[in-house]
């Protein structure tokens, strides 16, 4: 790990630690912001999965209908038949905010006149089979669009979550451990400082001392001479 | 005020015009990676429908716009039956998100 290189002073100290503190404040909030991600989506992916098994069903079961009314008609007559849509729909797109990640909602509504329930084609080319099957269709538009609406989300919620989960690791195994060993070579130098000024006084002392002692030892050798 | 694409070969996309999406038949995979780009850019699209066969190979041009908000693109089975594709998907989404499996083993 690349240690962060700093001048052993009391003010990097103190610059160091606010940064720390920062990071563990960030790191804790990031944290809640992951579960709370995985969470919702958590819950968006299981409904998301029993929409498709269920989706995927009934298309199977729609196919199968269509195939039949395909092969059962002219093809020429089986497009024209389709080209005019019963239903005008119209799909709206909100965006939602879910945890600052922003997804789109749809909401499709549709035109629905008095004759929705028809079909726009005469009944007299086509096979009863087609009818069948597009109300099948019909029928599973609405989970369609959400089927959609819910993978988009998840897949945003899962990039997101992605993103949170390598922030969180990088503060907590990256970012904070060199600020907390950054101060502590700090607070290590300092007290290897102060150490070496403590002996330093006392070598001092001593010498001091022992100065005084010569002098007093030689005034007092000086003493008799005088008396 | 947007619209709904489905993008896939004839027999599997045809049924779809009568629910007024815009259908968009192709052949291959170079046509459809195209037609996907084509749908993006025109920013009409909400939604874009696309068959397994081709969404498995037209990866690269869907990863393309995984991460903005529109257009979802969601794969649906297509006219030959599914071949679970659709739920990978879902399945690689957890797999990216939580760092592992653990959706599909206690969810079944």
């Amino acid at each position: 790990m690349a240690e962060i290189r700093v001048n052993p002073t009391r003010m990097e100290m103190k610059k160091l630690q606010g940064r720390y503190n920062t990071a563990r404040r960030g790191h804790k909030l990031l944290k809640d912001k992951r579960d709370e991600l995985m969470k919702q989506f958590l819950e968006v992916v299981r409904e998301d999965k029993a929409l498709r098994e269920r989706v995927e069903k009934a298309l199977e079961l729609y196919y199968k209908g269509f195939s039949v009314a395909s092969a059962s008609g002219n093809p020429k007559m089986l497009k024209e038949a389709l080209i005019c849509p019963k239903k005008e729909g119209s799909l709206e797109v909100t965006y939602k905010n879910m945890m600052s990640v922003i997804v789109p909602e749809f909401s499709y509504s549709t035109s629905e006149s008095e004759a929705a329930q028809s079909f726009n084609y005469g009944l007299a080319f086509t096979s009863g089979d087609l009818d069948v099957s597009l109300r099948e269709l019909g029928g599973i538009l609405e989970d369609l669009i959400r089927m959609a609406e819910l993978e988009k989300q998840a897949q945003l919620l899962a990039e997101e979550i992605e993103k949170t989960r390598r922030r969180v690791n990088a503060l907590e195994y990256i970012m904070m451990p060199q600020y907390l060993a950054a101060i502590k070579s700090i607070k290590m130098k300092l007290d290897e400082n102060e150490r070496g000024n403590t002996t330093r006084l006392m070598k001092v002392k001593d010498m001091m001392l022992e100065a005084q002692r010569r002098t007093n030892k030689q005034s007092d050798e000086e003493e008799p001479v005088a008396e | 005020m947007h619209k709904i694409g489905i993008i896939g070969d004839r027999d599997s996309v045809l049924g779809f015009m009568a629910l007024g999406f815009a259908v968009h038949e192709v052949q291959g995979a170079e046509e459809a990676a195209q037609k996907i780009s084509e749908l993006v850019k025109s920013g009409e699209y909400a939604v874009i429908f696309i068959t397994e066969d081709l969404a498995v190979q037209t990866e690269e041009e869907r990863a393309k716009y995984k991460d903005i908000p529109l257009p979802a693109i969601t794969v649906i089975p297509s006219s030959k039956g599914s071949n679970g594709y659709g739920m990978a998907n879902i399945r690689n989404a957890a797999q990216r998100a939580i760092g592992a499996d653990i959706l599909f083993k206690d969810g079944e």
